[in-house]
């Protein structure tokens, strides 16, 4: 056992904050920055860093993850740039709707699933659309220890290019932005040639994008430990189901738009988690008895966990079948 | 043959593995003694790759130096000890570039000190392949006087430095590439058991 006290909820601890400033960027990202209402600094955070934004949406809790752009040491402020997704299930859509500057809101402590390697003796970034956030920490991180980064950017239109003006101006040699309206491609095959032994790479983006850095680096000798990527992944709906919660002792019913996690906590389930979107492992549950189909989405589990039927991800991985019953 | 099964032991002792070829942009190979046979069993699964390899290679008295020249290299470079070997090991990390993979075979001693290099050089330990052969002989630190003595193949052994009574455990350091030797008669001094083989 450790010596860290027992939390007595689910999820990192909480920090109450006013809203300081909303600016919107482009047609479709805003920044939101907020300070602590306590008045006090914020905790501080390393770079690449998420917190989950809760959001009182009328009577339903929404909990998305963002990750933090601000300069982790600027310890006044935490923001978070969100990409408005109208097709999307709601919450970056609430975010810049409603969300006004003196608003109250809850964040968590941040959690890091996207650190840097210090170890590394060259740091390269490769960021698609909104991706740019973590690397906005990332390079203000580096840049206080005189750190040796550059950063690869593929955006849509110049419109659409989120601080890619910014990060351009300020940093000459080192940003390169590709733009897909005048076709230019991140040239990946001649940027993975020739790096120095120790180069990390890092990718955030969508999912092919993320993919295909993946692919490319493994078919060019690099070891998997070298490239780091990060990808939330929203629920997906589905057909509404049916688990009993063995422990708890209640059956519950997962609604077609909300994700097996939310439906726990909206039966008063106290269920572990920390990013909600697949990647850090802390809401795996263990499968009791199940018959029918499994919608596996995470990114944690591996291949074999999936096709033993024995866990589930409950943030993001579904069920289609009869029974379901699951030690929680 | 030369490959040797070792027993299994607490988690700080080195696990081996076999060499297989991975895709890359350059291939470094460094190999001592009965090593060799290792990398002519690599060389065989893979037509393509000694073009892009650099072997750096330490006989320690074997004859497969002719064998391994036989594959072609793209470079061969032929060391009279480690010691010897080590400057153009650094030399040849320090001008690498991401994609590059490392192969070590041979000795224990050989390859925990080339792993150093590698990984002070950038290259994550797992991403590097190990496979022994030959000498099961170990390469030992005494934890009294700190000095190495290399090739120990009894247990207990005499420390070459300071002639202390050894006892030779698994207790590994990957800092120094060698394994910890204790004195076996501290306590009663002169009650040194009959030194046997290792792994005998």
């Amino acid at each position: 056992m450790s010596a860290a006290p027992q939390k007595a909820k689910a999820g990192a601890e909480k920090i109450a904050v006013t809203v300081s400033a909303v600016v919107p960027l482009n047609d479709l990202v805003t920044r939101f920055e907020f300070t602590r209402t306590d008045g006090a600094d914020f905790p501080p955070f390393s770079a690449g860093a998420h917190t989950v934004v809760e959001m009182r949406d009328g009577d339903r809790t929404r909990l998305n993850p963002y990750s933090l752009m601000s300069d982790p040491a600027d310890r006044s402020i935490y923001a978070i740039s969100v990409r408005r997704d109208d097709q999307g299930r709601g919450g970056s859509l609430f975010m810049h709707t409603n969300v006004k500057v003196g608003d109250q809101m809850t964040l968590t402590y941040p959690v890091n699933l996207f650190p840097l390697d210090l170890r590394a003796k060259k740091h390269v970034f490769f960021a698609g659309g909104i991706g740019i956030t973590p690397f906005k920490a990332m390079i203000a991180q580096l840049e206080q220890s005189n750190g040796n980064w550059e950063l690869h950017y593929a955006c849509r239109t110049p419109a659409l290019g989120t601080y890619a003006d910014e990060l351009a101006e300020k940093y000459a040699n080192k940003v390169h932005i590709y733009y897909d309206d005048q076709s230019q491609a991140i040239p990946l095959e001649d940027l993975l040639d020739g790096q120095p032994l120790g180069t990390h790479i890092y990718v955030c983006g969508p999912a092919g994008m993320i993919d295909w850095v993946h692919a490319t680096a493994t078919a060019h000798g690099w070891p998997s430990e070298n490239v780091h990527s990060e990808e939330f992944l929203a629920p997906q709906p589905g057909k509404p189901f049916e688990v009993r919660l063995c422990q708890s002792d209640i059956t519950i019913q997962v609604g077609e738009h909300e994700s097996l996690l939310e439906a726990m906590e909206r039966c008063g389930v106290d269920a572990p988690f920390l990013c909600r979107g697949g990647a850090c492992g802390q809401c795996e549950t263990d499968v009791v008895e199940a018959d029918g189909e499994f919608v596996h989405r995470d990114h944690w589990l591996d291949d074999e966990d999936h096709a033993s039927g024995k866990k589930i991800m409950p943030c993001v991985s579904r069920f289609i079948g009869k029974t379901l019953v699951l030690d929680r | 043959m030369s490959k040797f099964q070792f027993p299994e032991s607490i988690a700080s002792r080195p696990v081996y593995g076999t060499l297989e070829p991975r895709p890359g942009k350059a291939h470094l190979m460094i190999a001592d003694a009965e090593g060799a046979e290792a990398i002519l069993d690599l060389a065989a699964q893979d037509a393509g790759l000694m073009a892009k390899t650099h072997i750096i290679y330490i006989p320690k008295g074997t004859d497969f130096a002719e064998a391994l020249r036989a594959l072609e290299p793209a470079q061969f470079y032929e060391g009279p000890s480690y010691a010897a070997s080590v400057q153009r090991i650094r030399k040849v990390l320090g001008d690498a570039h991401m994609g590059l993979q490392v192969y070590l075979a041979g000795t224990e001693g050989l390859m925990g000190q080339a792993m150093n290099e590698a990984v002070s050089a950038g290259i994550p330990a797992s991403a590097i392949q190990t496979e022994h052969r030959g000498s099961i002989a170990r390469r030992m630190q005494c934890v009294h006087c700190k000095g190495i003595t290399e090739d120990v193949t009894t247990d207990p052994f005499v420390c070459s430095h300071c002639g202390l009574n050894l006892f030779v455990r698994d207790h590994y350091s990957r800092r120094l590439a060698a394994f910890q030797g204790v004195c076996i008669d501290a306590e009663d001094p002169g009650n040194v058991p009959a030194p046997v083989e290792l792994y005998k």
